[in-house]
């Protein structure tokens, strides 16, 4: 059985799929990244689809629900790498990927995973000043 | 008028078929020199109908052609199966509806994908929907 590689790098999941995915290995990625994320305690995930030549309604529905799913456990997902014609053949589809962040390449999307992460601590951050200055 | 110019049928019954086909569609757009776009519109085309047939059907045949109008090439894809086939035609080719789990956007994707699309179906007998993309169009 086949399986696509899940990679722990610090706080972020990296996922290359390398090979054009048929239905069953979509389902496991997807089941696969969110017990991962869940285990690991990532806070973002970066899926690199530059070699996908294909995204279909329902590969599409998947990599929209990984988004939603990691988000639940408060980690952020960034496609990264979508070849032209796939966009262009997505929105034609009617599936705009709406709620799933990208990047143009792998570093464009790691910098976004991070700047987003810093955002959500530095709010937490404030929070906690706030109480702070309540508290005294 | 439109020819016919190569003609090749492959059966689909399990999942390996699907990238079987798949890349027997992608050789035959190559082929005759369509665009990648093209190519892109015409695979995830075929992907949305053949797990249509796999869902609902059960499997299927697929006919890949080479047609010919004039100085224009294209690939003719022809889907039959056997299952319960649908009843609202027009209710299926709309955005959004699905009576699997699904987005609904299979059927009216496709034909968005395409230059030709063609549907017949009939309850309990079977579904046949055709589709030709132009190397240029």
């Amino acid at each position: 059985m086949d399986k696509i590689p899940i990679l722990r790098m610090g706080a972020f999941l990296l996922v290359t799929i390398q090979v054009d995915l048929y239905d069953r290995l979509a389902l496991n990625l997807e089941a696969d990244l969110v017990q991962m994320v869940n285990k690991t305690n990532a806070k973002g995930v970066l899926i690199d689809i530059s070699a996908v030549s294909i995204v279909d309604s329902f590969m599409g529905r998947i990599i929209g629900n990984i988004a939603s799913m990691s988000k639940i456990l408060d980690a952020e997902t960034v496609v990264v790498g979508m070849q032209p014609a796939v966009a262009i053949t997505l929105i034609e589809l009617g599936l705009p990927l709406k709620g799933v962040h990208t990047a143009l390449d792998m570093e464009k999307g790691m910098n976004l995973l991070k700047s987003m992460i810093e955002e959500t601590e530095e709010d937490a951050d404030e929070d906690q000043t706030n109480d702070d200055f309540i508290t005294e | 008028m439109t020819l016919s110019l190569s003609k090749d049928t492959i059966q689909i019954l399990k999942e390996q078929d699907v990238v079987f086909l798949k890349n027997r569609v992608k050789e035959t757009a190559v082929k005759i020199k369509m665009g990648l776009v093209n190519q892109t519109r015409l695979l995830t085309a075929c992907s949305e109908l053949v797990r249509n047939m796999m869902r609902y059907a059960d499997g299927g045949v697929c006919i890949i052609e080479v047609v010919s109008a004039g100085r224009n090439n294209g690939v003719r894809l022809t889907f039959s199966d056997k299952g319960p086939g649908i009843p609202d035609i027009a209710a299926a080719m709309r955005d959004g509806f699905s009576t699997g789990k699904s987005l609904g956007l299979g059927l009216p994707g496709t034909r968005r994908l395409v230059n030709e699309f063609d549907i017949k179906s009939k309850v309990g007998e079977g579904t046949v929907v055709t589709i030709v993309k132009w190397a240029n169009g």
